[in-house]
Formats: structure tokens, sequence, C-alpha cells
């Protein structure tokens, strides 16, 4: 409109400025001389009616001129709104050129600082703010056009990091026309150009901006990214640039009204609204820990001491310290969920849901580091698994059922986990036996993890069936699943594997469900099978990788990424996880191994919903139990329960709820991941935003 | 040191036949402002408890008209003001305030000198040169 009309042949005259100056000297010098400059002058001694002035029409306006000083109205609260509302460039003046307010100045979003006396040949270059404004508002919105997508993901964080270069260019601008004036602008605006994202200019009407705060409103204050509320708004034509900038403003707006006593409990309120998810990572961790704390926390202690040191584990949760622990929490869920199933698909599945809906569909392990998919993999497997196992006991590994939010954030975790997936099998080698043996076991599970991601999910519910059906049979073949890499002794003992359960799902790292599933295995002891499968099931989600690895490690390791079947089918399989073992000295084990495999599975069925109930509840307790069983026992029931029952969960899952759940789960899962994955961008912004403005 | 600087012709060089007395106007504007604002800053200054940011609000603003207007000397007392302000030094405050009205007042007188002599000028016939 404007720009139109000043690039024909009386630009830059025609220039409609808003001029805005208590005092009245100074007014009616602003007015002569932005006459003198041929600009189009109004002019209004109070900061109430300017902003009347510009909502009335919000094209009447090209540049606003404020004093800072007014007695009705702070200018740099009037130049945040103009900013917020009506996004018009606007000069700040003042008889004060202190460089702190002048940064001031800046950081609100003034386009230029002049200070008075107002000198004529300041103002005859103030048209070229209006211009680069419209030019670079053109730029953005081309550019926002083409790069909205690829944005979207980092979108938020190159959001708020170019509004921070925006913010900081506009110091830089300010700060050099403390003493030069003109010149600089034009460096500091061309330092804009590359930097920021070149949107056409948003009029932010009353209506959009309402529409906005609404939308920032219902999203929370700390939550509110700018790809939710735009979606939440649903305008034509505003990208989410145009959000991020505006969301921007609108945080510099609230952090001004933040002392005002009565704006307080909009803060506080909008605060609340993202604390809840941080319950939930915190509940997660708790459950992480819980994991942890268990029972098998000595046996895992042991395997997430040796994580930490491989440092996958660490980054796995940082509250669990190790990776076993976001596991868990992960595992825990799904493992809660399940709860009673006895299939620890069922558990699983809850927990996959909110955790593994990506990884269902593989996506987890796509979308994240393989490792963490695979546990994601293992997650969703689980949780599937778990679902599908009928749960009429014990909830105690329902914790998580709660934790959807947990299971959100366990997944946030069990991402790490999968990160640590690879950890994971380290964890597993951490065993505090074997660590070499856990964790080419570990490592192998892990890579063939990694490269069946989207194998594993069905795998996973090949599993579960496996687990099903191995928790039926008694047989309890804890294989000596000691992951521990005492995989000699296939037997499953029901107590036994149930041992090597837990600790084999500590040492497994994949963390949260491999303790977990050490605990409810515990337990429940009510099947030494469903011990294993319980923790083979709670392996699954984290441990997927462990859990299923002795299965799908078998599987896997030998390269078939392929699922759990392949375990089930290819006792070959196992017999290269055997070998590998051998390297760990297990070769024993495998020729249990493939033996047990039916009867791991079985148990497995069984222990998994064993798992699953007393998972959660006495995952501390049946973790202590379990330490105390000797980790090379358990290791190898572990093992070969966790084999059979991956088999048997296999079988399980393979039914025809898998497809459904999987699928359900992968979807929660990637809902999860891109939350979490939203969250930690808006956190980072937000922080660099806060360092910013507190300057 | 001079009563005004280079800021007043500098008004005067806005002044044309669009605004014939825009010097005079932006004068006049000047001491009414000036005058409530002393008068203001003096009532601030007598009370019991000195609210200093409110006296400092109005120095900043008289600063701010009188480098508008390039009353040179009034500026500067206004920026020894404004440090005892900052200082919350009562005594300092009174003596600056007495120095400002002081050199307002000469300000004005002179200006108003210098006004009816143009305007005795014009009258004539004659012209009044900018620089």
């Amino acid at each position: 409109m404007t720009v139109e009309h000043v690039n024909g042949d009386q630009f830059p005259s025609g220039l409609r400025v808003l001029a805005v100056d208590d005092d009245p000297t100074c007014l009616l010098l602003l007015e002569t001389l932005l006459r003198r400059c041929q600009y189009h002058v109004t002019t209004t001694s109070q900061a109430i009616t300017a902003l009347k002035l510009l909502r009335e029409n919000k094209n009447k306006f090209d540049l606003v001129i404020s004093d800072v000083h007014m007695p009705d109205m702070d200018g740099f609260k009037l130049l945040e709104l103009v900013g917020l509302e009506m996004d018009l460039p606007v000069i700040m003046l003042s008889g004060n050129g202190d460089p702190k307010l002048v940064m001031k100045g800046i950081t609100h979003g003034a386009c230029d600082y002049l200070l008075k006396p107002v000198r004529i040949e300041e103002l005859k270059n103030i048209w070229q703010h209006v211009v680069r404004r419209k030019k670079i508002d053109a730029k953005d919105q081309n550019n926002s056009d083409n790069q909205d997508k690829p944005h979207n993901g980092s979108g938020q964080a190159e959001g708020m990091g170019n509004s921070d270069q925006n913010g900081k260019l506009n110091k830089k601008r300010k700060d050099q026309n403390e003493d030069e004036d003109d010149e600089d602008d034009e460096d500091d605006h061309n330092h804009e150009d590359p930097t920021t994202q070149k949107k056409p200019r948003v009029v932010w009407s009353v209506e959009l901006h309402r529409k906005f705060v609404a939308a920032v409103n219902q999203l929370g204050i700390d939550k509110a990214v700018p790809k939710k509320i735009l979606d939440l708004m649903n305008v034509e034509k505003l990208t989410r640039e145009n959000v991020a900038s505006h969301l921007q403003k609108y945080r510099l707006y609230l952090k001004r009204i933040s002392c005002v006593a009565n704006q307080q409990a909009n803060m506080v309120a909008a605060l609340g609204s993202s604390d809840p998810s941080y319950l939930r990572m915190s509940s997660v961790n708790g459950l992480g820990n819980y994991h942890t704390v268990g029972g098998p926390g000595q046996f895992q202690n042991s395997t997430f001491r040796s994580f930490p040191a491989s440092g996958m584990l660490g980054r796995l949760n940082a509250p669990a310290g190790l990776g076993m622990h976001g596991l868990p929490s992960s595992g825990m869920i799904p493992m809660r969920h399940a709860q009673n199933s006895d299939n620890t698909t069922n558990d699983q599945g809850k927990f996959h849901p909110a955790l593994l809906p990506g990884s269902h569909s593989g996506n987890i392990l796509q979308g994240m580091p393989t490792s963490l998919e695979l546990d994601q993999l293992q997650l969703n497997k689980n949780i599937t698994s778990i679902s599908e196992l009928p749960n009429t006991k014990d909830n105690t590994t329902f914790h998580v059922s709660s934790g959807f939010p947990d299971a959100r954030i366990g997944f946030g975790r069990s991402t790490n986990p999968l990160l640590d997936v690879n950890n994971n099998p380290l964890f597993l080698e951490g065993h505090p036996q074997e660590a070499h043996s856990n964790k080419m076991f570990g490592n192998q599970s892990l890579m063939s993890l990694n490269s069946g991601s989207s194998s594993r999910l069905p795998d996973h519910g090949r599993c579960n069936d496996n687990w099903s059906s191995a928790v039926q049979s008694s047989g309890i073949q804890p294989n000596s699943f000691s992951l521990g890499g005492d995989y000699k002794q296939p037997t499953l003992h029901p107590g036994h594997l149930r041992d090597n359960l837990s600790t084999m799902a500590l040492p497994i790292g994949n963390s949260p469900c491999d303790v977990s599933s050490l605990h409810p295995l515990s337990n429940r002891f009510q099947d030494p099978k469903a011990d294993l499968q319980f923790q083979a099931v709670q392996d699954a989600p984290c441990r997927s990788n462990v859990m299923f690895s002795p299965l799908n490690s078998a599987v896997s390791i030998n390269g078939d990424v392929g699922p759990l079947g392949q375990c089930l089918d290819t006792n070959k399989t196992f017999f290269h996880r055997s070998n590998e073992f051998d390297s760990l000295g297990q070769s024993n084990f495998v020729d249990h191994f493939s033996m047990k495999i039916n009867e791991v599975q079985r148990s497995s069925m069984q222990a998994s919903s064993n798992l699953k109930e007393g998972y959660l509840m006495g995952q501390q307790k049946t973790q202590g139990s379990y330490i105390s069983t000797s980790v090379d026992s358990l290791e190898d029931l572990f093992m070969s329960s966790m084999v059979k029952e991956v088999r048997s969960y296999n079988l399980a899952f393979s039914s025809c709820q898998n497809a459904f759940i999987n699928s359900f789960y992968t979807t929660l899962t990637i809902i999860v991941k891109n939350l979490l994955n939203l969250f930690n961008c808006l956190l980072l912004w937000f922080r660099t935003k806060r360092r910013k403005f507190s300057i | 040191m001079g009563y005004v600087d280079d800021q007043f012709s500098q008004l005067h060089k806005l002044q044309d036949e669009s605004s014939p007395d825009f010097v005079v106007e932006v004068a006049s504007l000047f001491f009414d402002d000036a005058e409530k604002l002393i008068n203001s800053m003096a009532r601030a200054l007598e009370q019991p408890c000195v609210d200093f940011k409110q006296v400092d609000s109005h120095v900043h603003q008289l600063k701010g008209s009188s480098s508008s207007i390039g009353a040179l000397r009034v500026k500067n007392v206004c920026i020894a003001f404004r440090s005892f302000c900052d200082a919350q030094n009562r005594e300092g405050c009174m003596r600056c305030l007495q120095q400002v009205s002081h050199e307002y007042t000469m300000l004005k007188s002179k200006l108003q000198t210098l006004f009816r002599m143009e305007q005795q000028i014009l009258a004539a016939g004659g012209s009044v040169p900018l620089e």
C-alpha cells in the first residue's frame, strides 16, 4: 500500500507518520520537521490516543515515532503494543541517550532510537525503515513459504533464533545509531535480511491477535510453539514464521506485564499448563529410577554402571542416570498398562501406544536414533504384546497406566534408551558378570534391532505371541538368559527366569523396560516364565532390544533384522547368537537356547504378564531378589526365557491385534516424540530468549 | 556561553512561508511548558518527603524541550539537576532548581526581546536574515 505509493514519484514523501510525544514543544518541532520532509504527519500527545488511532485503521500509518518518556504510558510499552498488534516500524525518541535505554528500545523491537533534539537529517531517512521492513517481510513471506515445511521441525527453534537475531540486529543498529544515525541503519538492516526469515508483513489485527492469544493460552505459554499456535489459529496465509515472531513479541509483552501483579496470574496459569508434561517427565524418571532402584537394581546397577561408562546409558535418562532408567520407565509404563494382562503385550501395548506409536511402525526407530527406535520398537512390541495379553493381574506394572504421560515421557526417555539401545546391548554387557558378553550380545541385539527397526515391531508382536505362549507353558525356562553372558544355562528356571529376566532386563539396559520387567517378574513370580516374559516383555519396549535380542538378537544378530518371529523360526539365529554368545562364552547357551525357546516363549508369555504386574510394583523388590540370584543363573535363565518368551511373544503378537495395536502405538509414539522434540526446542528457545532479554 | 545553540538556528530554517511564525510558536510552547515544569519541580521539592523520581521526570522533560529549542544553558543546568535527583540530594536539587529558573527567565526575556525586534523589522518592511 504505502510502499507502492511511496515508491512512486513522491517517494519518500507521503510517508504517513504518527508522532507521539507528551512534550508540546518537541511535538511541534517534530511535526514541523516531518512536514518539512514531506511526510504526512499526525500528532498526539497521548499514547492511548495514538493506539486508538492505530487500531482504527491499521493501514493508516506507515511509521510511528514515539517519545520514551510519557506520563500515560511508557514509550517502550507502546512500542511493544504497536509491534504486536500492528507490526509497524516504531522509532523511539528520547532526550536520554543512555546506551541501556537504547538497548532496551531495541530489545523491545524499535526500528531506531533518536536523540533529542531531533535533526531533520535523521528524519529524512526514516523512510528507509519502512521500505526495508516491507522488503524484508516480502522476502520472508517467500522464504517462509518455501521453507515452512522444512522448518517445521526445527522451525520453532529457528523462528526463535530469527527473532533473536532480529533483536540482535536491532541492538546493533541502535548502538550504532547512537553515534552515526543513518548509515548504520542500512548496514544493520542488511544483516537482518539473510538471517531472518523474510515474510510479508502480516498485519496483526485485533481479531488475529485475539486468536493468537487464545491459541497461546490454550497451549500454555511455555508450550506454545509457533507451529501449534498456527494450527490452532487456523488462519490462512499465516506462516509459522509470522507466528514465531509475533510470539516473540508477545512474550516480551507478557514479560513486561508479568511485573504487574494482576498479570502474574496469567503467567502462572500459562505456565501451569506446561507443568504436567514436566511432572510426567519427572514421574517417568521416577519410574525409571524405580527400576533401577528395584531389585534388579543390583544387577542392573552393575549393568547400568557399565552403561554409564559406555556413556549411552547416561544419555538415556538423565534422571535415571542410566539409560536403563529411561527404558524402565518406558518399559514400566507399558508394563503397567498391561498390568494384568498376562500378555506382556498388553502392557507393552499400552505403553507403546504412548511411546511407540512411532516405533510400531518403526518410525521410532527411524526417527530416532536407531537405538532409540529399537527400544521403542521393543517397547512397542512389548506394549502391544502386553496389551494383547489380558491383564488380569497386577497392575503393579501398571503404574504406568497413569503414566501415559509417563509413557510419553518415558517415551522420550525411552528414546534415550533407544539411543542407548546401542548402549543397552552394552548394558546387557554391563552385566557385571559379563560385561563383554553382554555387550556383545546386547550390541548385536541392538544392531539387529536397529536394522530391524521396522521389522521389530512385527517381531515384537511375534514375541508377544511367543511370550504369551511361553507364559502359558509352564516351562520356565528362564533360560539362563543371563544376558550377563552367562548364557550357558539355557534352562529356564522359573525362579531363575525371573531373576534372569530381571537381571537380563537390567543389564540389557534397555533400561527402564528391562528393569521393570525384572521387577515385575519377581513380583509375580507366578511363573518363572512369566518373569522371563515379563522381563522379556519389558525389555521389549525398552529393552526389547535386549529381551528380544535374545530372541531377536539371535535373529538379528545374524543380521536378521526380522522380528522375533525369526527367532522363533530360526534357531539358527539363536544359534548365531549363541555363537556370539560363545564369544561371550555362551556357546552352551545357544544350544539350550534353541531348545528352550519354545519354553521360553511360553514362559515368557506368562512371565511377561506376570512381569507386568509385578513389574511395576515389585520391581524394586523383585529386583532385589533378582539381584540376589546368581547373576549367572539368572542370566542364563533369563536369556533362555527371553528367547522363549520372545518367540512365544512373537507368535502371540503376530495375531490379529498386532496390526492395530502397533499402528496405534506407533502413532502415539510418533506424536509423543514430536511433542518432546517440540518441547525441547521450545525450552531451548525460551532459555535463549530469556537470556537475551535479561540483558 | 550563549543562550541558544545551533538548534535555534535550525528552528529558523524550518520557518518558511507555510509556517512564518514557527519559531515564535515553538518558543511560546516552550515557555509555557517550562514554566509548568519548573513550578511542578518547586512543588515537589517543597514536600517534606521529596519524590525524586517525579522531580527527575520533570527535569527530563525540561531538558528535552530546552534541547529542542536550543536553550543551551537551560539544558546544561538540567543535566546537573538530574544527577542531583539521582543522588537524591535535596539541597543540590534546590540549587539547581533556582539555577534553572534563573536561566529560563533570562532566556525568555532575551527571546522575547528578539522576537519583538524581529516583528518590528518585519513590520517596517524589512526581512530578518536567517543566518
